[in-house]
C-alpha cells in the first residue's frame, strides 16, 4: 500500500535526519554555554537582528565577529536589505536598530513614524561608518593620476572620452597619457555609493554634471555598468583603460586617483576621509541625539578627501526591558567604541571616526535607557 | 491517501465505493490544485504588482513610469533570448541529428547522456563559469570583431569587457541547448522508418534522406522545441545576473560594455535591496516576464500538440 | 567512425549502366582527420601557436579537405553528404566545449577549497580564511526535502488522476496542457510567487526556508507529474484488468498494482526533479535569503543554501575576495557533484527497475 511504503521510507528518513541534526552543529558554532570560556566575561545572551544599508555589510560583518568574540552567547545578525528596507523595518519594529546611508527626514513621514516607534522620543542617529569612495583606474603606463572636480565630472558624464584629452593632461603635466578611449564604469544597481558620488559631482561641477544626486546611475551618461562594489572593481581591473568609483577599502592593487581639493590633490586615505565630518556642518534643527551631516563637498580645506560615504546607525533612546534592548545597546556601544572602530578599519577598511566625534557618539549610546 | 480501513479482498460494497470515491477525489483535487497554483502565480503577482502601476521617479528606479522601467528590461530579455536561440538552434539540430541518425546506436545513448549532463549543471554554476572563465576568454574575440566588423551596428564596440549581452546569450544558448536537443531528438527518431528506408533505397545519400524525409516530418517539432528553449532562455536568471555588465541602455550593440539588462536578472540583483514600492515594481516586472514566457511556452506546446495530431 | 551506418552501396553489375561510382575507403575520414591534425601540428610548430588555433586549423583542413577529396572521387552528392556529416559532428563537438571547460574549471578551481573543515564549518564568525559550507549544505537538504515532501504526493496523485481517472476528459486535457506550460515557468517567477503569497500573509520583508520549498514545489510538481504520467501509461492494462477481475476495487488496484509496477520510473523521475531544483538559485535568493550560521528551522528566518552561497560569495567582493571566490568554487564543485550524483542515481534506479515496467 502506498501510504505504508511511504511511511516505511519516511520514518527512518526522519530518524536519520534528526540524528544528523542533533549530532553536530557546525564545528565552529559552539553551543554558547559550553564555549563560554572564549574570552568574554559578559552576561549577555540572546539574539539581535538588525539590518539596513548594504554599504555597511562588510563592516557589520567585522563588528559582529568582534562583538560575538567578546560575548560568545550572543548572536547578532545584520540583514543587508538596503537603507530604505532598514528604515522601514526599524519603524515597523522588526529591527531594534538599522543602518542607513541617509538620515531620517519627514519628506515621507519617516521621522515622525520613527519617533512614534520610539514611543515619542526622537530616534538616535549617529554616524558609525565612514568610507572614502576611491576613483579607481586601470590605464597602462599611468601610475599616478590627478583629477580636478570638473575633469572627473566630465569623464563620468561622457564628455571627456580620451585619456589624452587636454583636461586630463592639464591635471597631470608629467604623465604620459595614452591615446585611448576612456571606459567609465559605474554601479548598475542603486546604491548609496552612487548617490554620494553623484552628490559630490553635482556640488562641485554642477555645470558639467547636470543630473543631480541619484541613487541609480543616469544611463544617458553611458559607461559600463557593473553590479555592486565588487563588480565595479573587477570590471575596472579586467577592463582596459577603465575608470570607476568604489569603496576605497576594496580598491586592491588598482590605481587610485587623487582628487583636486583647493590647490592640492588628495588621496583617499582614512584620515583624509574622516576629516570631512569635521569640516562639514551638522544638519540644523535636529534632536540632540541626532548627529547627522550634510557633507561639504566643496570644501577647500587642505588634506580633506571630499568623496565620502557616510552611513548612520538608527536606534531608539530607550527600549522596554528585555534582552533586545540590552543587546542593542551593547552592540551599538561596541561599534562606536575604540575597539569597534579599529576592527572596522582593520577588517573592512572603513575610516575610523575622529576621537572627538567618537566620544560624543559613544556618550549618546551610553545614555540609551533599557527598561 | 488511504483513509478507509484496508479490509482485504472481500470488501463490503459501501467501503469499496467510499474508498474509490475518496481516492478519486484526492487525485482529482491534486490535479485541480495544480491549476489553482498556476492561477495563483498569476493572481498573487498581479495583486503585489498592481501598486507599481502608479510608481514613478525614485520608486520606479528613476524612471518616469512603470512602462519606461519595464521596456528596456523587456527589450534586453528578448534580445538575449533571441540571440541565444540563433546560436543554439543550429547546434541543437546538429547534435540531435548526430544522436538520432549519425552516431552508431551504442554510442548514441552515451552521447545523449552527455548532452543531458549539460542540462543538469545548476544555473549558478554556469554563471560562475561565464563570469570567471568565458568572459575573459572571449574578450579578444570581441576586440577583433569590433575592429574588423565595427561597421556593423552589432559589433560597434568599443569592446572593453567580456561581460556583454553576447556572452550572456552564449551562456543562455548552452543552457537551452539540451532542451531543444532533447525534443528534436524525439521528433527525429519518430520519422517513419519506411520513409527513411525508401529514400535510401532510391539511392539517396544520408544527408538527402534526412533532408527529404526527416526534416519535413519534424518541422513543427523543431519549431516547438525552439519555442520551449526560448521560454527557458527568457526566464533564466542567475547566469545572466552573474555574467552581464548592465547599464540599462536599449541598443543592438552586442559587444560593448553598455548592455540592456534582463527582467529576471534585474529582479535577482535588486530584490535584496528593495523596499516599499520598489518591491512592487520588481514584482510587476516579474509579472511581465511570467506573461511573456507563459505565452511563448503556450505557443510552443500548442504547435507541438498540433504537430502530433497531424502525425 | 562516422560511417558505420551508411548502407552498403548496391552491388549492381557495372557493365550495363554505370550506376555506381568509386567510393572512398571506410578509413577515409580517419585518414583525413590524421592529416588535418598533422597540418595543424605543423602550423603550430612553424608559427608557434597554442592549442586553440591548432584545433581550428586542423578543423578547417578537415572541413575542406574531406569533401574536396570526396568530390574528386565520389562526386558532388556524396561530397555534400560528407560535408554535412562533418558539420553535424562539429556541432556536437562545439556543444561539448562548455561542458568540458566547465567541469575542468570547477574541479580545477574548486578542489583546493575542499577539506574536512570545509564540510564541517559554517561561515559564522569567519571573515577571511577558513569557514565552510556546512550551513549551506544543511539548508539545501532541508529546503529540497520540504519541496519533495510537498511535490511528490501532489504530483503523483495528479498523474494518477490524469492517467487512471481523467482519461481524456476536458479537465484532464487542460491539466496536462497546463502542466506542460508550467514546466516553462521561470524559476524567479516562482520565487516572486512565494514572496507575494507570504507577504500577503505575514507582511513585508518575509524570509524563511519553507517559502523557498513552496517556490521550488511550483517548479518540481510539473516534472513529477510528467514523469509519473509517462510511467503509469507504461503499465499494461492487462495488469489492471486482472486485478479488477479478482474483485479488487479501483483505488486498491492503483495503489497495490499500478503504482508498485511503475515505482522505479517514478523514483527516477522524482530523483531527476530533486536534482533539478537542488541547484535552483533565483527563488531562494528572493524568499530565503542567506545567512552565515546554521539554521535548521525552515519556518523561521533566513537559511543558507549552496546555490545562494555561491552567488553571494562571488558578488560580495571586498578585502577577502580571494577567499570568497575560492569558497564559491569549492561550493560549486560540491553542488555539481551532488547534482551529477543524483542524475547518476536516477539512471541507476531506472536501469534496475526498467525490466519490471515491461515493454
Amino acid at each position: 500500500m502506498k501510504s505504508t511504503s511511504i511511511r516505511r521510507a519516511i520514518v527512518p528518513g526522519i530518524a536519520a535526519l534528526a540524528l544528523v541534526f542533533s549530532a553536530c552543529g557546525a564545528d565552529n558554532e559552539g553551543d554558547g554555554s559550553t564555549d563560554g570560556d572564549g574570552g568574554g566575561s559578559s552576561s549577555l545572551a540572546g539574539e539581535l537582528n538588525g539590518g539596513g544599508a548594504s554599504s555597511q555589510e562588510a563592516a557589520q560583518g567585522a563588528w559582529i565577529v568582534g562583538f560575538q568574540d567578546e560575548n560568545p552567547d550572543v548572536t547578532v545578525n545584520y540583514d543587508p536589505v538596503g537603507s530604505g528596507g532598514g528604515r522601514e523595518s526599524f519603524i515597523s519594529g522588526a529591527f531594534p536598530f538599522a543602518g542607513s546611508d541617509a538620515y531620517l527626514t519627514d519628506d515621507e513621514g519617516e521621522l515622525t513614524a520613527a519617533t512614534e516607534r520610539c514611543e515619542g522620543s526622537a530616534p538616535i542617529e549617529i554616524p558609525n561608518y565612514i568610507s572614502p569612495i576611491a576613483i579607481i583606474y586601470n590605464v597602462e603606463g599611468v601610475d599616478d593620476l590627478n583629477l580636478s572636480p570638473a575633469t572627473l565630472a566630465g569623464i563620468f558624464a561622457g564628455k571627456i572620452t580620451k585619456w589624452n584629452a587636454e583636461e586630463i593632461a592639464a591635471d597631470n603635466p608629467d604623465a604620459t597619457l595614452p591615446d585611448a578611449d576612456i571606459n567609465p564604469v559605474h554601479r548598475s544597481d542603486e546604491s548609496g555609493t552612487t548617490e554620494n558620488f553623484t552628490d559630490y559631482l553635482d556640488a562641485v561641477a554642477g555645470d558639467v554634471w547636470t543630473e543631480g544626486a541619484l541613487e541609480v546611475w543616469p544611463q544617458q551618461y553611458g559607461g559600463e555598468g557593473a553590479q555592486g562594489t565588487s563588480g565595479v572593481v573587477s570590471a575596472v581591473g579586467s577592463g582596459t583603460n577603465a575608470i570607476g568609483y568604489a569603496d576605497a577599502s576594496q580598491a586592491g592593487d588598482l590605481g587610485v586617483a587623487n582628487i583636486g581639493v583647493g590647490e592640492d590633490f588628495v588621496a583617499p586615505t582614512p584620515e583624509a576621509a574622516a576629516k570631512i565630518l569635521e569640516v562639514s556642518p551638522r544638519v540644523e534643527g535636529r534632536d540632540a541625539n541626532s548627529i547627522v551631516f550634510d557633507l561639504d563637498h566643496e570644501t577647500q580645506e587642505a588634506g580633506t578627501y571630499p568623496i565620502v560615504l557616510t552611513s548612520y546607525l538608527i536606534a531608539c533612546p530607550s527600549y522596554p526591558a528585555g534582552d533586545e534592548g540590552e543587546l542593542a545597546k551593547a552592540y551599538l556601544g561596541y561599534i562606536v567604541s575604540e575597539a569597534g572602530q579599529e576592527q572596522g578599519a582593520a577588517e573592512a577598511g572603513s575610516a575610523p571616526l575622529s576621537e572627538e566625534l567618537r566620544t560624543e557618539v559613544a556618550g549618546i549610546v551610553d545614555a540609551i535607557q533599557v527598561g | 491517501m488511504a483513509t478507509t480501513e484496508p479490509t482485504g479482498v472481500i470488501d463490503t460494497e459501501t467501503s469499496t465505493k467510499r474508498g474509490d470515491a475518496v481516492f478519486a477525489g484526492l487525485a482529482r483535487s491534486a490535479g485541480i490544485l495544480i491549476m489553482v497554483a498556476l492561477a495563483g502565480v498569476g493572481i498573487f503577482l498581479l495583486v503585489e504588482g498592481a501598486p507599481a502601476i502608479s510608481a514613478s521617479g525614485e520608486q520606479a528606479y528613476g524612471k518616469d513610469n512603470i512602462v519606461l522601467f519595464v521596456w528596456p528590461l523587456l527589450y534586453g530579455t528578448l534580445l538575449a533570448a533571441l540571440i541565444a536561440m540563433i546560436i543554439a538552434t543550429p547546434l541543437a539540430v546538429g547534435v540531435a541529428l548526430v544522436i538520432s541518425h549519425y552516431a552508431p546506436r551504442r554510442v548514441a545513448r552515451s552521447l545523449g547522456y552527455l548532452i543531458d549532463l549539460l542540462a543538469a549543471v545548476p544555473s549558478v554554476v554556469y554563471g560562475l563559469w561565464g563570469r570567471a572563465v568565458l568572459a575573459p576568454a572571449i574578450l579578444p574575440v570581441y576586440q577583433w570583431l569590433s575592429e574588423t566588423l565595427g561597421w556593423l551596428p552589432f559589433f560597434e564596440g568599443p569592446a572593453t569587457t567580456g561581460r556583454t549581452i553576447l556572452t550572456a546569450s552564449i551562456v543562455l544558448a548552452v543552457m537551452a541547448l539540451p532542451i531543444i536537443t532533447a525534443i528534436c531528438r524525439e521528433v527525429f527518431a519518430q520519422t517513419p522508418r519506411m520513409h527513411e528506408e525508401a529514400a535510401l533505397a532510391l539511392g539517396a545519400t544520408r544527408w538527402e534522406m534526412i533532408r527529404m524525409t526527416v526534416f519535413p516530418y519534424a518541422r513543427s517539432g523543431v519549431i516547438s522545441a525552439v519555442m520551449l528553449g526560448l521560454g527557458r532562455a527568457l526566464g533564466e536568471t542567475m547566469a545572466v545576473a552573474m555574467v552581464l555588465s548592465v547599464s540599462g541602455l536599449v541598443t543592438i550593440n552586442l559587444v560593448s560594455g553598455q548592455n540592456p539588462s534582463t527582467i529576471a536578472a534585474n529582479i535577482a540583483l535588486n530584490f535584496g535591496n528593495a523596499s516599499g514600492t520598489k518591491i512592487n515594481v520588481l514584482i510587476f516586472s516579474g509579472l511581465v516576464l511570467f506573461v511573456v514566457s507563459f505565452a511563448v511556452n503556450f505557443l510552443g506546446r500548442w504547435i507541438a500538440s498540433r504537430g502530433q495530431v497531424k502525425a | 567512425m562516422t560511417d558505420l551506418q551508411t548502407p552498403e552501396a548496391p552491388q549492381l553489375p557495372a557493365a550495363t549502366l554505370s550506376l555506381t561510382r568509386p567510393q572512398l575507403p571506410r578509413w577515409a575520414p580517419l585518414l583525413a582527420g590524421v592529416v588535418s591534425l598533422g597540418v595543424g601540428g605543423l602550423v603550430a610548430l612553424i608559427a608557434g601557436w597554442g592549442l586553440v588555433p591548432v584545433a581550428i586549423v586542423a578543423w578547417v583542413v578537415f572541413f575542406v579537405g574531406l569533401p574536396a577529396w570526396s568530390a574528386a572521387v565520389e562526386g558532388r552528392r556524396a561530397s555534400i553528404d560528407r560535408l554535412v556529416t562533418t558539420v553535424a559532428w562539429t556541432t556536437f563537438g562545439l556543444a561539448m566545449i562548455p561542458l568540458v571547460s566547465l567541469v575542468y574549471e570547477v574541479i580545477g578551481n574548486g578542489h583546493s577549497a575542499i577539506s574536512w573543515a570545509f564540510f564541517n564549518n559554517s561561515m559564522r564568525g569567519v571573515l577571511g580564511e577558513g569557514g565552510g559550507i556546512y550551513h549551506a549544505i544543511l539548508g539545501t537538504v532541508i529546503i529540497t526535502a520540504c519541496a519533495t515532501v510537498i511535490s511528490v504526493p501532489i504530483g503523483v496523485l495528479a498523474a494518477i488522476y490524469l492517467v487512471e481517472y481523467g482519461k481524456k476528459n476536458r479537465l484532464a486535457r487542460t491539466i496536462t496542457f497546463l502542466v506542460d506550460v508550467m514546466t516553462g515557468i521561470p524559476s524567479i517567477v516562482a520565487g516572486l510567487f512565494a514572496f507575494a503569497l507570504f507577504t500577503l500573509i505575514f507582511g513585508p520583508g518575509v524570509r524563511f526556508g519553507i517559502g523557498g520549498a513552496i517556490a521550488l514545489s511550483v517548479l518540481m510538481i510539473p516534472i513529477v507529474v510528467r514523469a509519473t504520467e509517462e510511467m503509469l501509461k507504461l503499465v499494461p492494462d492487462e495488469l489492471r484488468e486482472a486485478s479488477y477481475a479478482l474483485g479488487v476495487p479501483k483505488w486498491r488496484t492503483i495503489v497495490k498494482v499500478v503504482l508498485p509496477t511503475a515505482l522505479g520510473g517514478i523514483i527516477t523521475g522524482v530523483t531527476l526533479a530533486i536534482a533539478r531544483v537542488a541547484g535552483e538559485t533565483a527563488p531562494l535568493l528572493i524568499i530565503v535569503g542567506t545567512t552565515t550560521s546554521v539554521n535548521l528551522n525552515p519556518f523561521d528566518g533566513r537559511m543558507a543554501t549552496l546555490p545562494v552561497f555561491i552567488f553571494s560569495s562571488v558578488t560580495t567582493g571586498g578585502r577577502y575576495e580571494a577567499f570568497n571566490t575560492e569558497r564559491a568554487w569549492g561550493a560549486a564543485l560540491v553542488l555539481v557533484a551532488i547534482v551529477m550524483l543524483l542524475n547518476l542515481l536516477a539512471r541507476f534506479i531506472g536501469a534496475i527497475f526498467a525490466p519490471k515496467t515491461g515493454r
